[in-house]
């Protein structure tokens, strides 16, 4: 089963500052016991929310757009890691070794699979798989 | 925390340690199974000792040290020749025990693993009990588990297991990474039996118990650990591609009644986008080595041109015919040859096919095979030869185990009526 681990933003990530020599080589170890160990499927650190923004969708195809930076530092995405594990429990055990020991916080969600869906709920026409390739970049880790 | 959790967090951690751990161990005692009970003798140590004192900061080297402590009372208990004994006895005394933060990096650490994939896939066990061993030792699947995944009686999974250990120990072989020329043989043994554990789980119909499915990604996740181990074998990428893509297909394949729809019936949008990524990452590095395509980064080659294909209609039939052409030349096969005589129908057209499939019609491999008449009638059926069809399809449909399949080929003979 897969889990998304979810690091939430912090004022440093949302200043855009880059992690030390260490921190950075401690997360690389830490990316390599995920790889040794066949589990992770994809990871990325994102930029922060300054340079992104939001969209809202009020209905009768009308959006508004606002742009980042946002306030709310603790609820903001600043990277993730998707790994594919037996069970929750060993979820867990992988979110415990994260190289984190300032207050960050992760945040661990079962990702949602075809056998969650009621099958008449899958959308039928390749819509999905059209966007996903137009959207996704190559994984090339 | 409660006490349960603690346990459960406890037993997740082992479950991460423990192919590193026994894979450590059995280079220092060279029994695979001593080394697993070492293993657990230390988890009942930290089942024991982490709830008070906390888990520490590298349980794996704790995990370790406690082991070959508990290795050292079994050898001094069963008298072990003094000198092994003292060898023994220096390594763990020179055990550091700061953490060691590089550990997952450390080369030695990484051969070991390695050597024991190797050991638990040796040719000297027969491949049913290679798999076994192999999901118990790297995967850290319990025998029950196991024998649940492959529908076999657990007493059967565990005799088949400590007859496996048996047969190594009794074999005297040394713990290592094979080089020269002996390692091509020994490769392939361990790919077999990662692709075999991969198919019975693929092959696992809805409504089944989901840990026959889980064995796909139990598969995938052995390749990829391979992968990270043996970077500079195509072979291992080209297994790791073909099982990730195969497997971004796990849920189109099986339809709501749990019929089995074709490949080129599929609903492509619920191919699984992140592992047809990761399949082609795979390929290109296997593509990035030396050496002559060997028969997994073909196969992984074709199924690449299916996945890249958005609708059927899009697949390039002349690659997949060259392919298999590729692929029956190195690994010669009636269904191989059967396979490419269905891409050069596709590709070229029924006739080119039909030739190609008639040449197989004397086969003696194929005589109740029933995809020969299934994919003959399906030829015939296109040039418009409408009674030869027909026929056709009611041999395939006498020959099918599968009731729904029979039912298809004989809707399909029906069809030639019109």
């Amino acid at each position: 089963m897969r889990f998304m681990m979810i690091v939430k933003a912090s004022r440093e990530s949302e200043e855009g500052q880059l992690p030390t020599a260490e921190e950075f080589a401690a997360m690389g170890r830490y990316n390599e016991q995920l790889i040794s160990a066949g589990i992770l499927l994809s990871a990325d650190g994102l930029q922060s929310s300054a340079k992104g923004f939001r969209v809202k969708y009020n209905g009768a195809g009308k959006t508004d757009v606002i742009d980042g930076p946002f306030a709310e530092t603790k609820e903001l995405v600043a990277g993730f890691w998707v790994i594919d594990v037996k069970s929750r429990d060993d979820a867990l055990a992988w979110a415990r070794r994260i190289p984190f020991s300032h207050g960050e916080e992760v945040e661990v969600r079962k990702v949602m699979e075809a056998a969650d869906f009621p099958p008449d709920l899958v959308p039928e026409e390749a819509k999905e798989a059209a966007w996903r390739e137009a959207n996704q970049k190559p994984i090339t880790n | 925390m409660s006490a349960t959790e603690t346990n459960r967090a406890i037993e997740a951690t082992y479950r991460i340690e423990a192919p590193r751990l026994i894979a450590g161990l059995t280079r220092i005692v060279r029994d695979v199974g001593l080394a697993e009970e070492l293993a657990q003798d230390a988890l009942i140590v930290a089942l024991k000792h982490w709830p008070e004192g906390g888990v520490p900061a590298n349980p794996g080297a704790w995990l370790m040290t406690t082991a070959k402590r508990r290795a050292l009372d079994y050898f001094r208990h069963n008298k072990m020749a003094a000198r092994k004994l003292d060898a023994l006895a220096y390594d763990i005394e020179t055990d550091k025990d700061e953490p060691d933060p590089d550990a997952a990096l450390d080369d030695d650490v990484g051969d070991n693993l390695l050597s024991l994939i190797f050991t638990s896939c040796h040719p000297v066990l027969s491949t049913e009990a290679r798999a076994a061993l192999t999901l118990r030792l790297i995967g850290g699947l319990t025998t029950d588990e196991i024998a649940r995944a492959f529908l076999v009686p657990e007493p059967t999974i565990a005799q088949r297991i400590v007859r496996a250990k048996r047969t190594l120990a009794e074999a005297g072989l040394p713990f290592e990474v094979p080089r020269g020329a002996d390692r091509d043989a020994r490769l392939a043994s361990v790919l077999e039996v990662v692709y075999l554990i991969f198919n019975e789980g693929y092959s696992a119909t809805a409504g089944e118990d989901w840990l026959r499915r889980e064995l796909c990604d139990e598969a995938l996740r052995l390749g990829r650990i391979l992968s990270g181990l043996a970077p500079a074998e195509p072979e291992v990428h080209g297994l790791v591609a073909l099982m990730e893509i195969q497997a971004s297909r796990l849920d189109a394949r099986i339809g709501p009644d749990g019929e089995p729809i074709l490949l080129l019936d599929q609903n492509r949008s619920h191919w699984d986008q992140m592992l047809i990524r990761r399949g082609i990452a795979a390929l290109t590095k296997a593509e990035g080595l030396d050496g002559t395509p060997g028969p997994y980064l073909l196969q992984a080659e074709i199924a690449a041109c299916h996945a890249r294909a958005r609708r059927a209609e899009d697949t390039d039939w002349s690659r997949i015919a060259a392919l298999y052409g590729a692929l029956g030349a190195i690994a010669p096969s009636p269904i191989v040859e059967l396979n490419r005589a269905v891409a050069v129908g596709m590709a070229d057209g029924p006739a080119a096919g039909l030739a190609l499939v008639d040449v197989l019609a004397t086969e003696p491999a194929l005589k109740s095979y029933h995809l020969l008449p299934s994919v003959r009638g399906d030829l015939l059926f296109k040039l418009g030869r409408m009674n030869e069809a027909r026929s056709d399809f009611l041999r395939a449909a006498e020959l099918t185990r599968n009731a729904r399949e029979k039912s298809l080929l004989e809707a399909r003979a029906a069809a030639c009526d019109h």
